[in-house]
């Protein structure tokens, strides 16, 4: 252990600490730009760039950047003296002397970093004239890349690399010219990128934002010849709070219900109904092959890996082109919603399809490129129109002059409002294997679960494996969250090696409760724990917590869709991928 | 960006330069360094190249080609033009020479003209230096070239 003081408070940390870390410790928050971590999920950024964070060491002349120094006995350090103030503030001037001052009109005001060490360190004018960088706006089908906002902190680039291993983006050139960008600065489009989002939720600018489409939601919801219905995701509702003042971790369903309607949807259903769907389907694919498996037919494929995260799906359509086979053919709960809403609902009400507006309301962005996916249109009509994000959600309630906390608790309407437990775990990692293993697990032994929960599912653990017993026939059970992690499981497969029968892979740390549309964490991992106990909270306090015991399930099949993998079921329900490995970047 | 074939010969020739580093990432510098002997700069499909055999990314391999001068991602002219911006060129005009060429053959440093024939680049001291200021054009040496004898150079190859 190492004694130091810090802004005259005796401090005792391990060897090796930053001076950043023992500050912390101790009460004591240096600011800092690039710097950038998530807490017990191995994340972190430390390219000791940016030096906001520079403190005095007593006998040292130059002043120290507390993120690269580490503690040495007796060290005594100040975080705010007289010449660490200046200096700090000398630098922040200098990186916006190349900043465009558009804060007015930027997505990302309130919740930008850069604004906020602004307004801390009593910045007042700008008094270095540089040259300003002009780069084009890059518009993809989820994120806007404004280069010109970047201060090159290259959290984005640890997190698409590091963390994801996607590598869309990489800091290029030098100097004045340096930008973070994709191969050959050619458009995020064109590269392999997933729209996991996971960028965009660390980047402290709006340098990297997502494309909104809260104004089409607002045109459809003024439009007299539209009939609006929206989903939520499971992952919403244990956020959305955070908007609004609450304290992380508070469950806002009810009034989350209250607001869309309030803001006109005509009706407010749930992706909760449409995971319990997806749970019909893929746990009865995954009994389908585990029995053909279990029967010696050699062509049927194991592990399966889920399919409801369209990150997920962009990157092994990207990186593992030659195992398109291996995941279950089920679309993801906002493209199941979609069908059932325009072809079963809507034509019970004689609704044209068109006349049907979707809208979903996702902790995600890859969900805002999936919905534009020509498979999920029928003659150029999406069967999702719109994905909007948390903090898109959260923007509309506050145009609307709604008063969040005064809402009451509302229900969503039927049929497609009905959830089960089973659906809201969704929203966390573990939790679409658990919700599978409920009902899987009954309906292949036909006996009654005794304990729903599956403790052995949870955690945040980066890759967690679990064997659950189906009456005398062991299943083994892989996790991952994060697309690094689920590169490492699906090496394994290429390898031979694994020895999974199904696989769950969330592209997003923690799952969607940490997607790359919720409300900003700023980097405090307690944030994403309490939206993950949140949603077992809400699990816990369901009467119905297997999908297969949904009301609405079992109606919508017998009078619609037949049979999980049905003909029906197939044709509106499951999907396939392409190979979207090669020629990413070059052009004819 | 056009595409453009590589020679089948010569992207074997790199993949053996990849093996001979053991495919490993660290040595990204010097498999590019050898990449541009075997092509003579480093189009986007050699990069990628590079990128699949020593498994890291486009986007990894395009922020390395970019950060370091030394590499280039335009094809060298049919005659390439070196000026020399060594000490004593330099103090013998070599930098009003190199003027001159950015205006003859209207490009900058580190370009190729658009008939393919001259691309522009600089050296540090070829140690010729009592012939400074020296251009090299190829192989081929020149001494004591001033910014008026820049026309006549070009001339030669046209
Ligand atoms: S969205 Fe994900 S994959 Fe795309 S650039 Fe950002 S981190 Fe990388
Ligand atoms: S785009 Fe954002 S996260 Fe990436 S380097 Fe720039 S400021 Fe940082
Ligand atoms: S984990 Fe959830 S939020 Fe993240 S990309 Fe997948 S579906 Fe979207």
């Amino acid at each position: 252990m190492v004694k130091l003081t810090i802004d005259g408070k005796a401090v005792e940390v391990e060897k090796n600490t930053t001076i950043l870390m023992a500050a912390r410790t101790a009460g004591i928050e240096i600011p800092t730009l690039c710097y950038f971590q998530l807490k017990d999920m191995e994340i972190e950024n430390r390219p000791g760039g940016c030096r906001i964070c520079v403190v005095e060491v007593s006998g040292r002349r130059n002043l120290a950047p507390a993120c690269t120094t580490t503690v040495t006995p007796g060290m005594v350090v100040n975080t705010h003296s007289i010449r660490v103030l200046n200096a700090r503030r000398t630098v922040l001037e200098l990186i916006l002397s190349d900043h465009p001052a558009e804060c007015l009109t930027c997505a990302k005001s309130g919740n930008c970093e850069l604004q906020d060490m602004a307004q801390k360190l009593g910045v007042r004018e700008i008094p270095f004239q540089g040259a300003q960088s002009t780069y084009r706006k890059d518009t993809s089908p989820a994120i806007i890349r404004d280069v010109d906002k970047c201060i090159m902190c290259r959290r984005c680039e640890m997190m698409c690399n590091e963390v994801q291993t996607v590598g869309a983006l990489s800091a290029v050139n030098r100097g004045f010219m340096a930008v973070v960008a994709p191969a050959f600065e050619m458009n995020l489009e064109k590269s392999p990128c997933t729209y996991c989002g996971q960028c965009v939720s660390v980047c402290p600018t709006g340098a990297l934002t997502e494309v909104d489409h809260s104004r089409n939601v607002i045109n459809a919801l003024a439009d007299p010849t539209k009939t609006v219905v929206v989903q939520t995701a499971p992952a919403v509702r244990a956020a959305l709070g955070e908007e609004f003042g609450l304290a992380p971790g508070t469950l806002v369903t009810g009034k989350m219900v209250a607001a869309l309607r309030r803001l006109g949807f005509n009706y407010v259903f749930d992706t909760d109904f449409a995971a319990d769907l997806t749970i019909m389907e893929e746990g009865s694919e995954l009994l389908d092959r585990l029995t053909r498996h279990l029967n010696g037919d050699k062509n049927v494929k194991l592990p399966i890996l889920t399919s409801c995260c369209p990150g997920w799906v962009n990157f092994f359509e990207h990186n593992f082109p030659e195992m398109l086979d291996i995941p279950s053919t089920a679309k993801s709960p906002q493209q199941m919603f979609g069908p059932i809403a325009k072809e079963y609902f809507g034509k019970k009400l004689g609704i044209d399809r068109r006349n049907l507006i979707v809208v979903s309301i996702m902790p995600c962005l890859a969900k805002k490129y999936e919905c534009q996916r020509e498979e999920f249109k029928v003659n150029g009509d999406p069967d999702v129109n719109y994905s909007i994000s948390t903090r898109e959600l959260a923007h509309l309630i506050k145009q609307a002059n709604i008063d969040f906390a005064s809402l009451p608790e509302e229900d969503f309407d039927n049929p497609l409002g009905e959830s089960t437990g089973a659906g809201v775990i969704f929203g966390n990692t573990g939790g679409v294997i658990e919700a599978a293993c409920r009902t899987a697990y009954e309906l292949y032994t036909g006996k009654k679960l005794e304990k729903v929960e599956f403790n052995e599912l949870r955690g945040m653990e980066n890759i967690r494996h679990a064997t659950i017993d189906f009456n005398g026939l062991p299943i083994n059970i892989g996790i991952a969250h994060g697309l690094g992690n689920a590169r490492k499981l699906l090496e394994d497969i290429q390898a031979g090696k694994s020895h999974f029968h199904a696989i769950e892979i969330m592209a997003c740390p923690g799952g969607c409760i940490g997607g790359g549309g919720q409300p900003y964490h700023h980097g405090d991992s307690s944030i994403l724990k309490a939206r993950a106990a949140a949603i077992y909270r809400e699990d816990a306090g369901k009467p119905i917590r297997k999908s297969h015991e949904n009301p609405f399930i079992i109606e919508l099949y017998k009078e619609f869709l037949e049979k999980p993998l049905g003909e029906k079921s197939h044709h509106l329900l499951h999907t396939h991928y392409f190979d979207k490995s090669a020629g990413v970047f070059v052009e004819e | 960006m056009a595409k453009i074939k590589l020679s089948d010969r010569k992207v074997q020739e790199l993949k053996d330069v990849c093996k001979s580093f053991n495919n490993d990432k660290g040595e990204l510098i010097n498999v590019l360094h050898k990449a541009q002997g075997i092509f003579g700069y480093l189009p986007a499909e050699v990069q990628e190249v590079v990128a699949h055999e020593l498994q890291v990314s486009v986007a990894h391999v395009y922020g390395v080609v970019t950060f370091y001068s030394f590499f280039t991602m335009t094809p060298k002219g049919e005659h390439p033009i070196s000026i020399c911006l060594g000490t004593a060129c330099y103090v013998r005009g070599a930098e009003k020479v190199l003027d001159e060429f950015k205006r003859v053959l209207n490009i900058q440093v580190g370009e190729t003209t658009a008939d393919g024939k001259f691309s522009l680049s600089c050296l540090r001291c070829v140690g010729a230096c009592g012939l400074a200021p020296v251009v090299m054009v190829g192989e081929k040496v020149y001494g004591r070239v001033s910014p008026d004898g820049v026309k006549d150079i070009v001339a030669e190859y046209n």
